[in-house]
């Protein structure tokens, strides 16, 4: 059942994935990277990461690609970016990405041993399952996240005020008496 | 006594399947006799008399609108976007539909193959649930708006975008302070620690159930919310091409979230299905057993699960959930409707810091009371009872003076017949 339901949503996601690349309409483009960005909470969901799941839809499903359909709406978008999508450099470019990246995934996958992604297997999934009992589905990734992790948060939290005081300051209208 | 039995893996499916078709039969049933019921109670608010043509007192009318809704012709616009048309009301009702999947109805209720939770899926992420999926029931109103390819159903879609984005922000930093007080984020657990608590959160809680109650309306677009629709302005809005059961689907998601919506409110800050009062229904799985609470050398107390208790704790939600959904009708036919700046005003600049605020002082209240080693219970919530009750009556105090409702203050000035105070010569003019 579980497997079934994975590869239910593994296709989902993959699919969408290319349906966002290869979507006729920024909407329709913006809706696959929905679909891809939904069944990833639900892959995690059967991995029992369930508040994992809870965020990814409520912060980039509900929240994010909500502000895209927004601004994609407002500006209306023709086809003014097809002139961008030609078969240049940029193509070879992501190529070469896309095979270093699998290449990394693959390894991690099928490697066994201190790097491979199945290293401990049953033991750490016993452990997690112990700490959720323990602190509930939230406390297990809080818990760290604020006592190992705390400056590295703290970090993660300034650099997204500074992009956050960027945006701002780039969104702001000249004052045409400045003179700039 | 207390001990429990594990349902197999066979009951616990059909069990669980038996309960999906139950309780989504019920919150169908519910929402058709919401339109009733807002209709009858719209009229009794406006001495008239309502729908009572169908059936005995208009019992009938919502199977009637129901069958109108089923035959009517459906139009298509020749301009419109089709796939995104047709699927538009698809995505409206799914999320509003699925919500109420994590919330407990009654206390658990024993069966020769087990005893039973009495909610459909008891998700460790319980409320996060709720706000995941209820974040995504803004594209079908979005896409419906965009795929009609009509102005007045586009600018309600990008109302209902940016009004529900904005609120989801107040509606999840409010509730906070309950996560705060409970400790985790099962439904279950809400329940329980308010019976240990002794009272609901409602009390401690006073200016979140505020700032929740306000943001629901606002979630849920009902008046005086209701900008995406805003017929004076927007004809219907999000909703002007639609016709027959796709229009339907919209009422019927914006009725199952109000549904949701109120069942939330009971449960988070009225206790869910506990009787008040009454230390009898108290439950909570623990280690394996149902306990009622813990005596005062900290040893649990065993419960029983019983059928008697299971119906009346029933009876003690439906009653609660339904006062929620009289209060959202009653609301809606009493508010005006507010200006889109005053929405966002209201969303960005008092409810978020607002929120934010109450949150550090719950947070700090909780902090000095935990140093002093106040056992969790009727002492413990009578504090914080304190300290929010001073909290709400501040915050009323400064919303209501012309700065969101304006003319609050001035028309007391006329009945209490005093005259304005009269410019000074060069001064700024003595409007607020």
């Amino acid at each position: 059942m579980t497997d079934v339901l994975f590869v239910l949503f593994a296709v989902v996601a993959t699919g969408g994935g290319i349906g966002v690349v290869t979507g006729r309409s920024p909407v329709a483009s913006l809706l696959f990277m929905v679909a891809t960005l939904a069944s990833l909470a639900g892959i995690y969901v059967l991995f029992e990461a369930h508040f994992l799941a809870a965020i990814q839809v409520l912060v980039y499903a509900g929240a994010i690609m909500v502000l895209f359909l927004f601004v994609i709406m407002l500006l209306n978008l023709g086809h003014d970016y097809r002139a961008d999508l030609k078969y240049g450099s940029w193509f070879l470019l992501s190529l070469v990405v896309v095979g270093l990246t699998a290449g990394v995934l693959v390894q991690g996958l099928m490697g066994t041993g201190e790097t491979g992604l199945r290293a401990g297997g049953a033991e750490v999934a016993a452990a997690l399952d112990a700490a959720v009992v323990e602190k509930g589905a939230v406390g297990v990734i809080a818990d760290p996240l604020f006592t190992d992790y705390v400056v590295a948060f703290e970090l993660m939290g300034l650099l997204l005020l500074v992009a956050i005081v960027a945006a701002v300051v780039l969104a702001k209208p000249r004052d045409p008496e400045a003179g700039e | 006594m207390g001990e429990m039995q594990e349902l197999s893996t066979f009951w616990f499916v059909t069990i669980a399947a038996v309960k999906v078709v139950a309780v989504f039969t019920v919150v169908m049933g519910v929402v058709a006799y919401m339109t009733l019921a807002e209709r009858r109670v719209s009229a009794f608010i406006q001495d008239r008399l309502g729908p009572n043509r169908v059936g005995p007192f208009g019992l009938l009318q919502p199977i009637a609108d129901g069958i109108k809704n089923i035959i009517k012709e459906e139009t298509m616009p020749g301009t419109a976007a089709k796939f995104y048309f047709v699927l538009g009301p698809a995505l409206a009702i799914m999320p509003a539909v699925v919500t109420i999947a994590v919330i407990p109805f009654a206390a658990p209720l024993p069966t020769p193959v087990g005893t039973v939770d009495m909610v459909v899926a008891d998700v460790p992420i319980g409320i996060l649930y709720i706000l995941a999926l209820s974040s995504l029931a803004v594209y079908g109103i979005v896409l419906s708006g965009w795929a009609s390819n009509n102005k007045y159903a586009f600018l309600g879609g990008l109302r209902a975008s940016a009004q529900m984005i904005s609120y989801e922000v107040a509606l999840g930093l409010s509730v906070i302070a309950v996560l705060l007080l409970v400790g985790n984020v099962t439904l279950t657990e809400t329940v329980w620690k308010q019976q240990q608590l002794g009272m609901w959160f409602v009390f401690p809680l006073s200016l979140a159930f505020i700032f929740f109650l306000i943001s629901a309306l606002a979630e849920t677009n009902r008046l005086p919310f209701d900008m995406p629709e805003a017929e004076s302005e927007l004809i219907t809005g999000y909703h002007t091409e639609y016709s027959a059961m796709k229009f339907s689907m919209f009422f019927i998601a914006e009725y199952a979230h109000v549904v949701t919506a109120s069942a939330l409110l009971a449960t988070l800050f009225f206790g869910g299905w506990d009787i008040p009062f009454w230390t009898g229904d108290d439950m909570f799985r623990h280690e394996g057993g149902w306990i009622r609470g813990f005596d005062e050398a900290g040893a649990p107390i065993p419960a029983t699960p019983s059928v008697l208790i299971t119906l009346l704790t029933l009876g003690a939600f439906c009653a609660k959930t339904g006062f929620f959904l009289l209060l959202y009708i009653w609301i809606r036919w009493t508010l005006p409707r507010f200006r889109y700046d005053q929405v966002m005003h209201l969303g960005w600049k008092v409810l978020l810091p607002g929120a934010l605020g109450y949150i550090m002082l719950v947070a700090g209240t909780m902090l000095v009371l935990d140093q002093l080693e106040v056992p969790y219970g009727m002492l413990y919530g009578g504090v914080l009872t304190a300290v929010s009750g001073i909290t709400t009556l501040a915050f009323l105090f400064f919303v209501d003076r012309d700065r969101v409702i304006s003319g609050a203050h001035r028309k007391r000035n006329v009945a209490g017949r005093r005259l304005p105070v009269a410019p000074k010569a060069g001064g700024p003019a003595a409007t607020s």
